[in-house]
Formats: C-alpha cells, structure tokens, sequence
C-alpha cells in the first residue's frame, strides 16, 4: 500500500525526522490560507499523487509571493499529470502540499527497504540526491552505499556513521544525520514499510538535516496490525477494477492485452499470461481466483474482466487440486450465463474429475471451448478473437 | 530414497484444530503412508484431546518429546505463524514446513534473523520450507501439504517451484508422460523465507534416486539466479527451467507477495538468461516441462 508525500511527512515527523513546515489543501483557496499560515517569503507548491517524478511533470512548483501561490494552486489542482510512473493517461491531482522554502545546500538520497537475499534491512545512501535512483546504481553504482541491518541488533552507530561518511554528508550535520538514519531504521520497522525513501535529504545553510519528501510502501500482510497507516489509504489513486476484485478476494491487475484470463494460483496465473502471449496475442489482465474458484467468485471475476473494453476473449485455466474440476466447470457455466457472455471462452481444466467437469461444459449449451493443454488453450483463444 | 522426508517420517501438525488444518491433516493422513506418519498435533488449549485419532499436545517440544516427531507443518493463521515457526525451531525439529500465506514480512524477517543468531551459537538448525507454499510431497510414502496427492507418480523426477499451482502442472505433465517423482517442493512465493531453489537443487543433487529436476521460479528476487550459478558449478543431472512472469509489468505484486519486478535482474528474461548460461535447458513455454526432460533422459 502506497501514501502521499505529505502523509509520509507526518509519518516521519511523528518518528523524530525533521521535515519542512507544511499544509495539505484539497482548494486553491486553502492553499493560499495555508502560505499565509505558514508565513515567509518563499513556498512550495506540491502536487500529491502515488506516482513518482512529481517535479518534472510540472507538478512541484516554487512561488515567491502569495498570488504565485494561487496561480500555481489552481494550475497544479484538478490537472491529469504525467510522470513516467503514471502511464500515458497522467493522474489526476486532488491533493495539494504547500511547504515552506528550504535553504538547499546539498541533496541526498536515502532508503529503508528490505533485502530478500540477505534477509535484513538495507539502507542505501547517496551523495546523488535529487534524482532518479535508478539511474545512479546504473551509471555510477560505486555512488550508493549501503548497510544490511540485522533487525536483531538493529542500525548500529557504526553502521549509521559508514552511511553518513559514505554519502558525503556535510561534515558539520553528520551527528543530525546518524540520528536521521536510526530514526528512519526505526520508522521502517514499526511501520511495516516495505520501503521507506528520502529524495531528497537536504543540509540547510544552518547544517540542519531536513526530509524534503517521503516516500513509502507498505506490506499489506502487515496492515492488519497497522491501523494509522490504512487510515491515510486514498482509493483515488489506486485502480478502480483493482479494488473491487480485491473485495472478492481476488488478485486482479489490469493489463494492455485483449484476452482476459483467470486461473487459479499466481505462478500458473503468470505462466497463463506467458503463454498467451508466446501465441502471439496479449494478455488482458492478470487474475488470480485462489484456492476456492466458486460460482460467486468466478461470476464476478467475469464482470470485472469484462469491464474493460479491451477484451475480445477469455482464457480460463483452472488445476483443480482440492477444488474439483466438476465444481468449477458448474460455475463457469453459470458465471457465463449470469454475465451473459458475449465473447469467446476457452477453458482449460485439469486434475480431480477432469472428464465430469468437460461433459458439463459440453452440455452447457454454451459455446465453451475446451483445451487440454496450456499452449492448446492459448492457440484456441488467439485464434478465436483473430 | 527422496529429500527431506519420506514413508518413516513423523510429523506434527500445528494449527491442526483450525479449519484449514483440520481439511489438510485428513487428506495427508489418507494419503500413503500418512497415518502412521502424522503423529501428533499441538494446540496448548486442547491438550489430552484427540482428532482424527491422533493425540494434541500442549506444545511442539511436548509432542516432540512424546512421539519422536522430527518435522512439524505449520497452518496457523499470519499474526501467530511466525511464532509458531520459532517453536519448531525451539524444538530442535528437523524441518518446519509452513503453509501459511500472509505473514507480515517484518515478522519473517525477525525469525529468520533468531533461527540464524541460533545457529551461529552452535544450536541445532532447523531447516525451514515456505512460507506461503503448498508444501513437499515424496510420491506414495508421505504428502505433508495442500497438493492434490493423486496427481503423483513415485519415480525420479525432483520437482522444485515458488507456486504451487505450477508444481501441479509440472507434476501433472510428467505424470501424463509416464514420469514419476521422487520428491515435489514447493518453496512458496513469499519474499523472505527458508530453503531457496539453492538449497532444493542441491538435496537433489545429493539424492541417488533423483535423475532430473524441474526448476520453476518466477519474476523478483535474486534465488533462481543464485540456485543458476551453483548447478553449472556442481549439478551432475539434466535441468529443465521455466521462470512465469515475462508479461509481468514492472512495480506490480503479481498475486505472490515476492513475485515483484524492482530492478532488471528480477525479470523473467533476465533469469531465463541466466538459467540458460548456466547449462539449464529452458522453456518459455510452460505447456512442455515435462516433454523437454524426457527428451533430456
């Protein structure tokens, strides 16, 4: 689970990380409210979204006067922005943090998440701050370095002091900065983030260490436990079919293909996809219906597939395991028939009661296609929406 | 011969009062050799009581203690699952398997990191299968998991996969073919967890009555590469490798909480590559696992 920059802020402020002074408005009026409140001469305008590269999709605006405020306010809020995080189509800017100016000396990079290969907490750190991250481990890795935390022992000051020296961090902030990184270390963890990132970290003319944005994950395992953090939830800005599958238990993500599918099992759900496209057509969505593949379930799996326009066909691809494929083949046909469905249908079953489930899509007097195998199912489909 | 267990294996089942473990012990228990293998179950609540005839202790080191029990399968439910591991491995078991998908990462990550710290203190390791994975199954002796058993043949094929639903197939594929299995693994789809692909090829490796192994993993994390480098290195048998997500999107939690590309060597072509380098016979298609290492034989 994501959140915004300006909730990530009042997470690490809580946590003892200072970040700048801000508000966060939803009206250009608000906005205008929210400089004065804050007061000075300079402020931000920031643009909330989940997406990343904010600023150069013109989302991050500097104003020097209260009317700059309002023009940027009212040019930033409602507007579709682009970033090459949020594909072609841009998301739409709802919400808006207005920020005090800080006094950038330097900009640094910084980041709690975790390692899978060696089971602990990485923290990595840069003098390359500001920019994409991404870029810096491609062209110049030797400017990242990086600690393994031990979540038993936690960031040890040596371990804090090597990230410090490592990034470069003006000599006069260091001690700020050991006590920013064990902050964070300790942010990540009781948050059950999955990352936590500072770019930029900044050092102010005063040599004060400051969080210039915040931008976390979270493990939605851990959410249960993490009422806070699904409080700052915003379903604006994740995607709508996702949402609603997620109601019925299902992992469902939509794609740019025309065949829909739904399979039971994440791995087999992907090697699905896989094949349907070394068939030469695309997948429509990834969809994993779980262990109990229902009438309930699979008739709304097929109302959220064919929502999106996009999709010509459906592959279905069931193992039945404990779940029988006689079962699911009954609800298949009902799930068909209840949705009315108007493109073609390719199933592919295997395991427990095999031929029963086959015999009752045959005298469905639907017009199922059946498969025996994934590449045949993948075939039959392609060819059926050509 | 198999890997990690077979027909004189004792097992004891935690969260065997549980819906989800109640369905599942009675499946392995029918299966094979199950019922003389399934010995005991443990639910500090339920002590003295029986199910399915077999006796629940009050913890894991009790029912150790009492049975002889050596391995233990895990449904406890995410928020005590990690708990449950660590009194396996307090136990001094062989093997803890856990079945249970869900579990907080931050929780994983703290158990892995004591089972470690307990071992490096010279304490007994306890290898750890899963999370969030079906489970491991040697064909006609014992079924410790949620796998369909019918579906096995006993014969010489390792299967080792991050899902479960595609062991299944490549299970099914070879059984089809008239290929049996010496041992499935299904090592689940979380991002932290115990045996690796690494670990599997190696058992396999060792086993005299394995003479070829399926690979299966997925898009995200470095394992398949890791388990890659160490088969060109040491693998004397034939390896067919398929790796499921070369239509995943970037940034996406495909459905498993460790099946996520975050960097280039993460992607299903990446490890495909690597795979193929390091003497694998891959596929990018799923349909014929099973077809390419009957060839290979």
């Amino acid at each position: 689970m994501k959140i915004h920059e300006y909730q990530g802020k009042q997470i690490l402020k809580k946590f003892g990380v200072t970040v700048p002074r801000g508000i966060h408005c939803t009206t250009v009026d608000d906005a205008v409210k929210a400089a004065e409140t804050l007061g000075g001469k300079v402020w931000v305008v920031k643009a909330q979204i989940h997406a990343g590269g904010r600023g150069k999709g013109g989302g991050v605006k500097v104003a020097t006067s209260l009317e700059k405020v309002r023009e940027y306010a009212s040019q930033i809020l409602g507007m579709q922005l682009i970033t090459h995080q949020t594909g072609p189509e841009g998301q739409k800017v709802r919400h808006l943090l207005i920020e005090e100016g800080a006094d950038i000396k330097h900009e640094y990079y910084v980041a709690a998440l975790t390692d899978r290969a060696t089971q602990s907490v990485a923290i990595m750190a840069s003098y390359e701050g500001g920019m994409d991250i991404e870029e810096v481990a491609h062209k110049t890795p030797e400017k990242i370095v990086k600690v393994f935390v031990n979540p038993l022992l936690g960031l040890t000051d040596e371990q804090a002091l090597t990230l410090a020296k490592g990034m470069g961090m003006n000599e006069a902030s260091i001690p700020q900065c050991i006590d920013t990184l064990k902050k964070l270390y300790t942010c990540y963890m009781e948050t059950d983030a999955s990352l936590a990132e500072i770019n930029p970290l900044i050092h102010e003319g005063d040599g004060t260490v400051k969080a210039l944005d915040a931008k976390f994950n979270f493990d939605s395992n851990a959410l249960y436990r993490q009422e806070e953090i699904v409080a700052m939830r915003d379903l604006d800005e994740e995607d709508a079919d996702e949402i609603e599958a997620s109601k019925f238990d299902l992992a469902y993500i939509s794609l740019d293909g025309n065949i829909g599918c739904l399979v039971n099992g994440a791995g087999l759900a992907m090697a699905t996809m896989d094949t349907i496209k070394l068939f030469g057509a695309e997948p429509a969505n990834f969809l994993d219906v779980g262990g109990g593949a229902t009438t309930e379930k699979v008739t709304e799996a097929f109302k959220i597939m064919l929502k999106n326009t996009k999709v010509k066909g459906i592959l279905v691809n069931i193992f039945g395991g404990i779940m029988k494929c006689d079962t699911i083949a009954t609800g298949v046909v009902a799930a068909a028939k209840e949705v009315n469905l108007s493109v073609p249908l390719v199933v592919r079953m295997k395991g427990t009661n095999e031929d029963m489930g086959k015999q009752i899509l045959k005298d469905s007097g639907l017009p199922i296609i059946s498969a025996d195998s994934m590449a045949e199912a993948a075939t039959k489909i392609v060819a059926a929406v050509k | 011969m198999s890997i990690f267990i077979n027909k004189d294996t004792k097992i004891i089942t935690q969260g065997i009062t549980g819906k989800t473990g109640q369905f599942h012990t009675e499946k392995c228990i029918e299966y094979a050799n199950g019922k003389n293998c399934f010995v005991a179950g443990v639910n500090p609540k339920k002590a003295g009581e029986k199910i399915f005839d077999v006796p629940i202790y009050g913890s894991v080191k009790e029912a150790a203690q009492q049975t002889g029990a050596t391995v233990s399968v895990i449904y406890v439910p995410p928020p005590g699952a990690a708990a449950a591991i660590w009194e396996a491995v307090e136990a001094d078991l062989d093997l803890a398997i856990c079945i249970t998908e869900g579990i907080p990462v931050r929780d994983m990550l703290m158990v892995r990191n004591k089972m470690k710290e307990k071992e490096a203190k010279g304490g007994k390791k306890t290898l750890l299968l899963g999370p969030n994975c079906p489970g491991l199954i040697t064909p006609d002796e014992v079924k410790i998991g949620i796998m369909p058993g019918h579906i096995h043949r006993k014969g010489r094929i390792g299967v080792v996969s991050r899902s479960g639903t595609l062991t299944y197939e490549a299970v099914g594929q070879l059984t089809e073919l008239g290929l049996g299995q010496s041992s499935a693994v299904g090592i689940g789809g979380d991002p932290i967890n115990g045996l690796k692909h690494i670990d599997v090829m190696k058992a396999f490796n060792d086993d005299p009555e394995t003479d070829a192994v399926i690979m299966i993993g997925e898009i995200g994390g470095p394992d398949e590469a890791e388990a890659a480098m160490w088969c060109k290195a040491n693998m004397k048998k034939p390896i067919v490798g398929f790796i499921a997500g070369v239509t995943a999107p970037a940034g996406k939690r495909m459905g498993h909480a460790g099946a996520l590309i975050s960097g280039g060597a993460d992607t299903a072509d990446a490890k495909l590559a690597i795979m193929e380098e390091c003497g694998f016979k891959v596929t990018r298609n799923p349909s014929e696992m099973a077809k390419l290492l009957k060839a290979m034989l």
